[in-house]
This record gives structure tokens, C-alpha cells and sequence, in this order.
């Protein structure tokens, strides 16, 4: 139960380095991303094939899957520069179907739907799993704390109030002075960064990768951890990803205690309960748990 | 008579069929606060589009002070000197005040990924710098009192000052201010007049697309009217209203009996 406990807060930090990334490049500076998932794979592959083929020493290789995930997140805020909304999120929700896709036929460099095993782990075998868990969990809440701190930093300088213009209204931002691709591509690119350190991180931290880890259905949970978080908001997409977390394992023993149903009935009614509780989120808070603020005050309020 | 602060040189945009801009010229003079009029659709918000970057004329030249920025970007063309408002106030609703004429605010270190993480002094020295001018700015706008406020929160007269205010951040030479008093009471158009007036005096040159008359008639010198995307007459506003063209282009021709 411990193991299980400790795993489930690696895989919150996993989503946690997600959700941040993605409330730059959404939160932050607008631009639907349903590509999360490609991003992570990007991370994922390239740090999996670095260290098993060319033997790359781990932490270079985590960075070097937070720089190749980088780069195809600044080609693709090129390429989707005058797209928005709706056909952002198309592009983008394809990008990362291409990428998965890559991975399953591409054989003779990820091995196809076979994956790629025996990804290396920081004291892996010199420590016991349980040991080896307390470490990962270590490594992940670090790179997130981080990470955090980079980007509440990053989101409450000017950069960030140029993000939130860009977000709000292009023109206004172009006129204001702001070259608005530059700060595109850069926040997609930071976005990104972060979203591929998350992937190179599980990839070492599962020790076995395949196409089908990368499923959208991940996309949707980062999206939907942001969204109760509070989009715009770091610390909201920390305690999202926290709360999605714990929302999709909690369930699991929620459903369990239900006397009478079936097997299949409990599997049903935890996707049921996961739905209703993020429903009656958005009801009833749809700023998110912790809304954006900005901190840019004249007059600092009266503490009351 | 001043120098030509900017000349447009035959401006021509289409809209498919639609010939907006028809090979307009037009010069605007230092230090004046220069009005372009004209019924709907003689193409005014077009040429502001296309002066200020947002759109890209098909033929054509615009100069600022002699310098070419035809189909330059929105920011190269504020960072030369030459910042638009917008006729419908766009403000971003979510920043406050103070942070919309924060954002106009130019040469911020803080801007960049590692200036904003690496640089907190320069980008601190700058904010302050900025804000100093932000609350100026305010104060002779009337804005002081809103500061903290969304901008989503003001009266529609106070997005109109905003607008104002956030163009004046970014220290231009040219404002080109579209409709500045369209939907305003009486009482804050005039006091909108006076502190274009005030510019003026102070070495701004002002470009004003206007529907209101009375504003129009105690402000500028000269009024340009445009016409089927054509300059069509310019003058002091007393010889453009007498001007039997102008009559003609607003209310159409005199039938002959």
C-alpha cells in the first residue's frame, strides 16, 4: 500500500511538470494545446534511446528530451502561427497522433509497438524498489518545484504579462510593441521543454516505453487537472494535477467499498464519479481552485 | 506650414471586390492634430489598418518621417514611433489599468525568457521606470483613482482614456486615434478634446478618425476628408463644410428637377 501510495505521488509529479507546461503555452499565452501527449513521447523516446543505444549518462539525456521537445514545439508554433482555437487544437491533437504513430512503425529506431525496455533507472538495482521509488519521488518533486518557481516567476514578469495580451488580444499586444510570434514561439518552446522533461522522467522512472503509454486520453487529463487548477495559475496547475490524481486512484477503492455490483459495474461507476466531481468542479468554480491573479498592484490592498 | 510627419503615396487595399483604398495620398503635418472624415466606408479604418501594420496594403507607400514602413509589423511600426488605438475599446479585460499601460511600455529587459528569470534588478529598474510614467499618465487622464481595476471594469469612457493612455506608454511621435470620443457623453468628449489639445501643445502630432462634428471642428486643423477610398478635400473644417464636394460625398447629389 505504501509502494502504491509513493508511486501514485511520482506519477502526480509527472503530471504536475505537464500541467505547468501546459499552463505556458495555454494558460499563459492562449494557444489550445491537445498535443501535450506528443511532447511527452518526444521527452520519452529520446531520452530512452540515448541512454540505452548510445549510452548517454541519465541527466544529460532527460535534458536532451526536454531539448528535442522543445524544438518541435517551437516548429509547431510556427507552423500553427495564424491558427486559433478550434483548429489549433485539431493541428495540434494530430501532431501528437503522428508522433505515437512514428513511435509503432519507425521499428528499426524505437522498435515499434514492442517499445523499448530496460531504460535505466538512478540507482536502479543498487537499492531496493521500494528505496528506488523514494528516489524517483525525490527527483520528480524537485524538477517540479523547479520548475515552479522558474515559471510563477516567469508568469509574474513582464514576459508574462505579454503572454497574458497575447492571449487576450494579438493585435493589441502587436501594437503594443510586442513582437507576438517571438513570444509564441518561445512560450510553446518553454511549454514544451517542460512537458518533454516530464516524458524522459517517466521513461526512466517505468523503465519500459511503448506507443501505447502515449494515448491522448493523457492530453485530457493534463487539460483537465489545469482547468480545475485554475488556468493561468501555477500553483492551480500543481494542485490540479495533484487532485486528478487522487481523483482517478481514489476512485478506484471509492468504487470498491460500493457492496453488490459487479466487476464491470465498479469500473463503470468510477468513471462516472471521476466525471461528476469534475462536472460539479467547473460548476461551481470555473475560475479553477486557485484563479489567475496578477500581483501588478498600485496600491497594495489593506490587509484586513 | 510644418514638415510631413507621415505621407501616404497612392494606398490601395482590396477586399475582393471591394476597393477600399483607391490610391490614397495624404500628408500629415507635424505638431497638428490632423482629422480624416468621410462617410462610412470612404475607407478610414482601412488606411488606419494599413498605416498601423495590422493589414498589408496591396500597393502603395507609407512614410514616417520619411522612412518607409509600408507592410511593416505592428511592432516594428510602434517601436519607429507611430502608435494606433483602437476604435473599439480593446483593452485586456483580465489586466488591470495598470498593466495594460504597463504593457505599451517599451525596451523592458524583463520581456525576455532570461532577462525576466536572470535579471530582476534591470527589469525592476525598468518596471519602475515604466510605472512612474504609468501613474503620470493616468493622472493627467483621470485614470489615477482606477489603476488597480480590470480593465474590463471601466465605463466606456474610461476605455476610451485607456486607450489614449496606453498609446501615449509607448512614447510616440505619431498617435493615430481611431474614433476617440465615438459613444462618449458630451461632457468627456470635450474634456477628451483637451488633452488631445494638450499633446498637441506639447509637440505630439495626433491622427484622428472621427464621426463626431462638433469634436472634429474645435480640434483639428486641417480636416481631411476621403471619399471612395480617395483624398477628397482638405482644409480648415469651415471651408470642408462649405466645400460643394463634401457636401456632395455626405449627402449624395442634388437631383436636377
Amino acid at each position: 500500500m505504501e509502494a502504491y501510495l509513493v508511486a501514485m505521488l511520482v506519477f502526480a509529479g509527472f503530471y504536475a511538470l505537464m500541467a505547468l507546461g501546459l499552463n505556458v503555452i495555454w494558460g499563459l499565452a492562449g494557444m489550445v494545446n491537445l498535443g501535450l501527449v506528443g511532447f511527452f513521447a518526444v521527452g520519452a523516446y529520446a531520452s530512452a534511446l540515448l541512454t540505452t543505444k548510445l549510452m548517454w549518462p541519465m541527466p544529460l539525456g532527460w535534458a536532451a528530451g526536454a531539448a528535442l521537445a522543445a524544438a518541435a514545439g517551437a516548429a509547431m508554433a510556427v507552423i500553427v502561427a495564424r491558427l486559433r482555437g478550434d483548429y489549433l487544437a485539431i493541428v495540434t491533437l494530430g501532431f501528437a497522433e503522428v508522433i505515437r504513430l512514428v513511435a509503432s512503425n519507425e521499428i528499426w529506431l524505437t522498435n515499434g509497438t514492442d517499445g523499448i525496455s530496460g531504460i535505466p533507472g538512478p540507482w536502479r538495482g543498487a537499492v531496493t524498489p521500494q528505496e528506488f521509488n523514494l528516489v524517483f519521488l525525490a527527483i520528480v518533486w524537485t524538477a517540479v518545484a523547479i520548475g515552479f518557481l522558474l515559471l510563477a516567476r516567469l508568469s509574474h514578469s513582464p514576459f508574462g504579462r505579454v503572454l497574458r495580451a497575447v492571449r487576450e488580444d494579438e493585435d493589441v499586444a502587436a501594437v503594443a510593441g510586442k513582437p507576438v510570434l517571438w513570444f509564441k514561439v518561445r512560450a510553446f518552446c518553454l511549454g514544451a521543454a517542460i512537458v518533454g522533461l516530464s516524458g524522459a522522467l517517466y521513461a526512466h522512472y517505468n523503465a519500459y516505453i511503448a506507443p501505447d503509454g502515449f494515448a491522448p486520453l493523457l492530453t485530457i487529463y493534463v487539460v483537465l487537472a489545469l482547468t480545475a487548477g485554475g488556468v493561468g495559475s501555477m500553483r492551480g496547475a500543481v494542485l490540479g494535477a495533484v487532485l486528478v490524481l487522487v481523483l482517478l486512484e481514489g476512485t478506484r477503492f471509492l468504487a470498491a467499498a460500493v457492496p453488490g455490483v459487479s466487476p464491470v459495474q465498479k469500473a463503470a461507476l468510477r468513471e462516472g464519479i471521476i466525471a461528476l466531481s469534475l462536472i460539479l468542479l467547473l460548476r461551481l468554480r470555473p475560475q479553477g481552485l486557485i484563479p489567475e491573479r496578477t500581483r501588478t498592484l498600485h496600491a497594495p490592498k489593506a490587509t484586513p | 506650414m510644418t514638415a510631413p510627419i507621415l505621407e501616404l503615396r497612392g494606398l490601395t487595399r482590396r477586399f475582393g471586390g471591394v476597393v477600399a483604398l483607391d490610391g490614397l495620398d495624404l500628408v500629415v503635418r507635424r505638431g497638428t492634430v490632423t482629422a480624416l472624415i468621410g462617410p462610412n466606408g470612404a475607407g478610414k479604418s482601412t488606411a488606419f489598418q494599413c498605416i498601423s501594420g495590422v493589414i498589408r496594403p496591396d500597393a502603395g507607400k507609407v512614410l514616417l518621417d520619411g522612412q518607409d514602413i509600408t507592410g511593416a509589423r505592428p511592432d516594428r511600426i510602434t517601436a519607429a514611433g507611430l502608435v494606433r488605438s483602437f476604435q473599439i475599446a480593446r483593452g485586456i479585460p483580465r489586466l488591470t489599468v495598470l498593466e495594460n499601460l504597463l504593457l505599451y511600455g517599451q525596451h523592458q529587459p524583463g520581456e525576455a525568457v532570461l532577462g525576466a528569470i536572470f535579471s530582476p534588478a534591470a527589469t525592476r529598474r525598468r518596471e519602475g521606470a515604466l510605472r512612474e510614467r504609468a501613474v503620470a499618465v493616468a493622472a493627467r487622464l483621470n485614470l489615477a483613482r482606477v489603476l488597480d481595476n480590470q480593465a474590463a471594469a471601466l465605463s466606456g469612457g474610461q476605455k476610451k482614456l485607456l486607450e489614449i493612455g496606453r498609446a501615449l506608454m509607448a512614447e510616440p511621435r505619431l498617435l493615430l486615434l481611431d474614433e476617440p470620443v465615438a459613444g462618449v457623453n458630451p461632457t468627456l468628449a470635450a474634456e477628451i478634446a483637451g488633452h488631445i489639445a494638450h499633446l498637441r501643445d506639447e509637440g505630439m502630432t495626433v491622427l484622428v478618425v472621427e464621426h463626431h462634428m462638433d469634436f472634429v471642428a474645435s480640434l483639428c486643423d486641417p480636416v481631411i476628408v476621403m471619399a471612395e477610398g480617395r483624398h477628397l478635400a482638405e482644409g480648415d473644417f469651415r471651408a470642408i463644410a462649405g466645400d460643394a464636394r463634401v457636401q456632395e460625398a455626405y449627402m449624395g447629389r442634388r437631383a436636377h428637377a
